[in-house]
């Protein structure tokens, strides 16, 4: 395929600049093959994450072409011959070097959901759950927690309001617990309140930008709000539960 | 430096790696009270365990009620060709599927039975349908189970924190040095107890399936401070690695193809593995289509298909295809499932292989065949442990997962790494939270901690010295041509040879600008790790003059009887240079010998 020539943010929280480094690309190479040409030849201190190389990990997300992509799955051959590639981090959390951002913000927010809480096994010490069922909440589970979605996230990007919405990773993280078969634990009110449901207003930007194609907000998303919906402002169900109280999910 | 200077944590327990192993160990420490401490060198969840597809193999005798933990036991040192740690493969099958069963109770939640109960399916060696899966990602399931259960435990997680060496005082493990891979700066962790969970060695050939994490970092760090290497030279080339295009050489493609029915073709359009089926496994093994066929529509009196055989048997033989002119294109053989199921059936079982084909080589597994060759997948052997505590010779020092050895012998089988990180892990928190009772801090000596820093910051010191990125490449290229999937002496000697010029490359090598995550300067501390793996493997190959599991010797052909008196042990000697010896085994304990050796029949049904 010839050489090809990248522009790769090089810097730290203090500030930066895009180098440009030209490489020889063969055929079959992804971005992160690129990446790694770079550091191996040009730039051994060129910092990434990588992991699995396969997409499976979520280690390796960056702003390809101002694209938020996994680099590992973004073919060299998607791009035009004489295209030049630019290579940046993912914006909406703190640069700590050069592709790399610091996102352990993601991981305090996961601390702060209230674990699983399974009903009791049947009596023979099983539990049965229908193939049915359990596919819905294994679509989330798919999530390889690239953060791509939180970084294309309004609510998060631009406005930074992180004190006050999860993001959509956490709310799918919290849609795999409300809608598994077992789970008795009620986060509704902390749904409503503290995880922010409320703050999105579904633009779908994050389905659009998830590798697992996972539809964040028209299956996980929507139906969290419905439940909050129908919990506080529903009058009907409202009144059943003034008059006959009794903890519901 | 000054030792006070040096920020310090304590723990009564740090577990050293994030995989499933480390943190199913963390766990246990973490239940019974222990401060429990646990570094990684990636985020938390990003380790391979994720990579695992396939799924976790457990007796839990829910598709096949003739199941049970003895036939499983059976399985598995049949297919480590009987030089497993009996009682380690014992406790294995007995334990696993309490902890897949666990593993439920704290969220996993995995594809089901018509009935509701957790499906298992088939895999090769396994005689009965056994592995609890999650289409083709039951890794990342378990994984990301025991992240969310973590969390909630109070363990002290350090992400990014790369091991650099063990702390010792008179003789036991007191603490380990590490760095952040943000700042580049040194922390000591002061322990009773360490246990490694640190995985493989996979980098140091050139065709793996492994990460750039794989660099032996445990069997480095646990070699230097004396702990024995057990059975280095079983190293598993997984006969399924993609082969075309040429950057994604070597990457997994699952077993689970062939579980649910792919066949493995060579040019010709034939299903060459009919001609390879070793005589111990005649028996219980299809010898035409026509019965492979009716096995996979599940009729239980026909035999296994020949593509279910164990992984070294696939993979030599899918070598031999390619050696004879019968490969495919790209020099692998054809994996097709396209003409065995239904395009939207394969879309639904294994979504990421079709997802990962799609998308890296262009090819629809739905409308065509993959390509396929062997790859550098896994470790049977490891830091040697005691099989029911998991500490090694070193006191203190534990070890489990696949950094641990004797559990597989000369082969795994696919399905049972994920239960062996499971009921390891589980086993090395016991080991450990028993070792330190009654046990205070130990001292840290400074002398120790110094030149462990020196050595480290002396990579970014010195005036020149080799790229630390093309040194790896070489020793890729060296291992991969000396110690690959066939071995000769000539070659191993050859490889160990160019092994002893490529270590002092390795001790000179020098990494650009500041500590700050800087990948060249963690590259070349890693090398330290994988070039004492990569030696243990080549000198523990030479001494084996047989061939079985995962090592095969041209010039040695076959299992040789005598080859199961022994197993390979490598340690560091007096005048600190590699060993390796023989040591002769032990007489198996007459019951498990018995369930071995038994026919299915004996075993089959009700608990074994």
């Amino acid at each position: 395929m010839g050489k090809r020539t990248f522009r790769v943010w090089r810097g730290d929280k203090d500030g930066g600049r895009f180098e440009e480094y030209s490489i020889d690309v063969d055929q079959g190479m992804v971005v992160l093959d690129c990446i790694h040409r770079i550091q191996a030849l040009h730039a051994n201190d060129l910092a990434c994450r990588w992991n699995c190389k396969a997409g499976k990990c979520g280690s390796c997300s960056m702003e390809i072409n101002g694209k938020p992509r996994l680099s590992c799955m973004t073919r060299m051959n998607t791009f035009k011959d004489d295209e030049v590639i630019t290579v940046q981090p993912i914006k909406s959390f703190p640069l700590i070097k050069d592709l790399v951002a610091d996102v352990s913000w993601n991981y305090e927010q996961n601390k702060k959901i209230a674990p699983f809480k399974p009903r009791p096994k049947d009596s023979d010490g099983n539990w049965r759950m229908r193939q049915r069922d359990v596919e819905r909440v294994q679509e989330f589970r798919k999530c390889i927690e690239c953060y791509l979605c939180q970084n294309v996230c309004h609510v998060l990007r631009d406005h930074d309001r992180k004190d006050q919405f999860v993001g959509p990773r956490f709310m799918i993280r919290l849609a795999s617990l409300e809608m598994h078969p077992l789970d008795t634990e009620d986060r509704i009110p902390k749904i409503k309140d503290e995880y922010g449901a409320g703050l999105c207003n579904i633009t779908k930007c994050c389905t659009q930008v998830c590798p697992e194609h996972i539809q964040i907000t028209d299956n996980g998303i929507i139906p969290l709000k419905e439940r909050v919906v129908s919990r506080y402002y529903d009058p009907i169900l409202w009144l059943i539960r003034k008059i006959f109280p009794k903890k519901n999910k | 430096m000054n030792i006070k200077e040096l920020q310090t944590f304590e723990h009564d327990v740090l577990v050293v790696g994030a995989g499933g192993a480390g943190i199913r160990a963390a766990i246990e420490c973490a239940q019974q009270g222990l401060n429990t401490g646990m570094i990684s060198k990636s985020l938390l969840g990003k380790a391979h365990t994720v990579m695992a597809e396939g799924g976790c193999a457990a007796a839990l005798g829910n598709v096949d009620k003739r199941d049970n933990w003895k036939i499983h036991f059976r399985d598995t040192m049949r297919g480590g060709k009987f030089l497993n740690q009996w009682r380690m493969a014992e406790l294995h099958a007995q334990q696993a599927p309490d902890r897949v069963r666990e593993l439920e109770e704290w969220g996993a939640v995995f594809d089901r039975t018509p009935e509701g109960l957790i499906s298992q399916r088939n895999f090769g060696g396994h005689r009965y349908p056994r592995l609890a899966h999650v289409g083709d990602r039951t890794g990342l399931e378990m994984i990301r189970t025991l992240q969310d259960f973590c969390v909630h435990k109070g363990i002290h997680c350090h992400m990014e924190c790369t091991g650099l060496d063990l702390v010792m005082d008179d003789g036991k493990v007191a603490g380990l040095i590490g760095y952040w891979r943000e700042t580049g700066r040194f922390v000591l962790f002061k322990a009773k107890a360490v246990i490694f969970a640190t995985g493989g060695g996979g980098k140091a050939w050139k065709i793996t399936s492994n990460s750039w994490e794989y660099s032996g970092d445990g069997l480095g760090m646990a070699y230097r401070v004396g702990a024995e290497l057990i059975d280095m030279e079983f190293t598993q080339f997984h006969p399924t690695g993609m082969v075309w295009p040429p950057s994604v050489k070597g990457v997994l493609v699952t077993e689970g193809v062939r579980g649910d029915g792919g066949i493995l073709l060579n040019n010709k359009g034939e299903r060459f593995m009919f001609n390879y089926i070793p005589e111990r496994f005649a028996s219980e093994t299809a010898d035409s289509e026509e019965e492979a066929n009716r096995w996979l529509q599940g009729d239980k009196e026909a035999r296994r298909p020949p593509e279910l055989l164990t992984r070294d048997v696939v993979a030599k033989a899918i070598k031999k295809e390619v050696e004879e002119g019968r490969g495919s294109p790209h020099g692998g053989a054809f994996l097709d499932i396209a003409s065995r199921l239904p395009a939207e059936k394969i879309k639904k079982k294994l979504p990421s292989m079709y997802h990962q084909f799609k998308e890296l080589a262009e090819v629809d597994i739905t409308k065509e065949a993959m390509e396929v060759g062997p790859t550098l997948h896994y470790f049977m052997g490891g830091i040697r442990v005691d099989s029911d505590t998991q500490q090694t010779n070193v006191p203190g020092l534990f070890a489990c997962g696949e950094c641990a050895g004797g559990m597989h012998g000369a082969n795994r089988l696919g399905g049972n790494s994920l239960s062996d990180l499971l009921v390891f892990g589980k086993l090395a928190g016991d080991g450990a939270a028993d070792y330190i009772k009654g046990k205070s801090f130990g001292n840290i000596d400074e002398q120790q901690v110094q030149s462990v820093v020196r050595r480290a910051t002396d990579i970014l010191n010195r005036e020149e010295g080799p790229n630390p990125f093309l040194v790896h490449e070489e020793l890729q290229e060296l291992m991969q041509k000396n110690v690959g999937i066939i071995r000769t002496a000539q070659e191993l000697e050859k490889g160990i040879e160019e092994l002893q010029r490529l270590k002092i490359d390795i001790y000179k090598v020098k990494a650009h600008a500041t500590s700050q995550y800087n990948p060249g300067w963690n590259e070349a501390i890693d090398l330290s790790n994988l070039v004492i793996t990569a030696e243990a493997v080549a000198r523990s190959a030479l001494l084996r003059e047989e061939s079985r599991g995962g090592h095969t010797r041209d010039d040695f052909e076959g299992e040789r009887e005598e080859g199961l008196t022994y197993n390979v042990i490598v340690k560091k000697n007096d005048k600190g240079e590699m060993e390796a010896r023989r040591e002769t085994r032990k007489d198996p304990p007459h019951t498990l010998a018995g369930i071995a050796n038994a026919t299915l029949e004996e075993l089959e049904g009700g608990d074994g």
